[in-house]
């Protein structure tokens, strides 16, 4: 078992989907997609690991328990599959929220919400606009308790073309991104 | 331990300093002897050990934004990338296949899972509370880490309730924790 000279450390191939060694796959909640991703990334594995010939070693449960085993798992993946499925939608229907603020007569704050369930950092989002535009800008939280990054000075044209430029690069091209001006500052904060 | 596991639950973060870190490293190879071959390469001598400390004052211990291993009171409990890297140097149990799902779902191991016949059981007995790798029937890796509650002996002679509590498995908190 161990030796005296220095070991090497061993180099477990991790499935890029589920983040497990690539043999737990089938314990893991993506199973399908683990399979798929394995296939392009890895096909000599995949051929190792799935092919019909690969049958499972010496399992020690009766098949009836292995049975009721795979069925409870191909419950669950399929329940996570579902969950996800729903997930992507309700992220496809949710939208970034611009808000042009008026202080005073010439001058407006612009807050933008909505932008957490994209997993965007707003902190760091706040400093780009902040030397983008050269203004302030500050991450706050609104009326609901949610994040939303306020910047000072008219720039909501801008943000809205930059917005739209990092939510397409993530893939999400047909969120909505909108832009609503308001008067009065103490208006109730919608997001949707 | 690591259910729920996300930023939030990290007080504070520091450097550790090369004195700590050289007694934390006399530590390690004291709790485990197997690695003391390798423990220059998990703890270069020039690398920036961090320590955050944690929720329910647990302690990890990162480099290069790694997990290396973590501790909760005494104990330092090696984190399963780093079990992956050295198998060997760790004590290690076995459990059916039946019961892999639910360690992955982070159940306590019970004993008849770690007694049956897919399971395997260390030859030398191991004491109480020693800290072990899980590994499962028909794979390579391990896939947790836990602490004996009873004695293996013990284990075999009881073969009734819990026998490791578990700290740590694949996909638990810890594991899906990244920078």
């Amino acid at each position: 078992m161990s030796e005296i000279e220095t070991v090497q450390p061993v180099k477990v191939i991790y499935c890029q989907v589920c983040t497990f060694p690539v043999e737990y796959c089938e314990f893991g909640k993506l199973f399908k997609k683990c399979k798929t991703s394995l296939e392009s990334t890895n096909p000599e594995l995949y051929e190792s690991m799935y092919s019909d010939s690969a049958k499972p070693q010496g399992s020690s449960l009766s098949a009836e328990r292995e049975a009721k085993m795979t069925e409870s798992l191909a419950k669950m993946q399929l329940k996570e599959e579902r969950k996800l499925e729903r997930e992507m939608e309700e992220l496809q229907k949710s939208k970034v929220l611009i808000k042009r603020i008026q202080r005073t007569k010439h001058k407006a704050v612009i807050s933008i919400a909505g932008l957490e369930v994209f997993g965007v950092d707003m902190k760091s989002l706040a400093k780009t606009f902040a030397s983008k535009f050269a203004t302030g800008a500050s991450v706050t939280k609104n009326a609901e308790k949610k994040d939303e990054v306020v910047i000072q000075g008219d720039v909501g044209d801008e943000v809205e073309a930059y917005l739209t430029g990092i939510l397409a690069e993530k893939g999400m091209v047909n969120v909505k991104v909108e832009q609503v001006s308001e008067k009065k500052p103490k208006k109730k904060a919608s997001t949707t | 331990m690591f259910k729920k596991f996300t930023k939030d639950d990290i007080h504070t973060r520091s450097n550790v300093k090369s004195s700590i870190q050289r007694a934390l490293k006399s530590k390690l190879v004291a709790q485990y002897p197997k690695l003391e071959s390798t423990i220059d390469d998990i703890l270069p001598k020039k690398s920036q050990l961090v320590l955050y400390k944690c929720e329910d004052k647990i302690q990890l211990y990162l480099i290069d934004n790694e997990v290396v291993f973590f501790q909760q009171f005494d104990e330092l409990i090696p984190s399963l990338t780093l079990v992956h890297k050295y198998p060997d140097a760790f004590p290690s149990v076995q459990v059916d296949r039946g019961a892999i799902k639910f360690v992955l779902s982070g159940a306590n191991i019970m004993c008849p899972g770690l007694t049956s016949a897919g399971a395997k059981l260390p030859e030398e007995p191991l004491e109480k509370e020693t800290t072990v790798t899980i590994y499962a029937e028909g794979k390579q890796h391990a896939m947790a880490v836990g602490k004996l509650l009873m004695s293996t002996d013990e284990i075999k002679s009881v073969n009734k309730g819990i026998g490791i509590e578990l700290f740590h498995h694949l996909g638990d908190g810890l594991w899906m924790y990244h920078e």
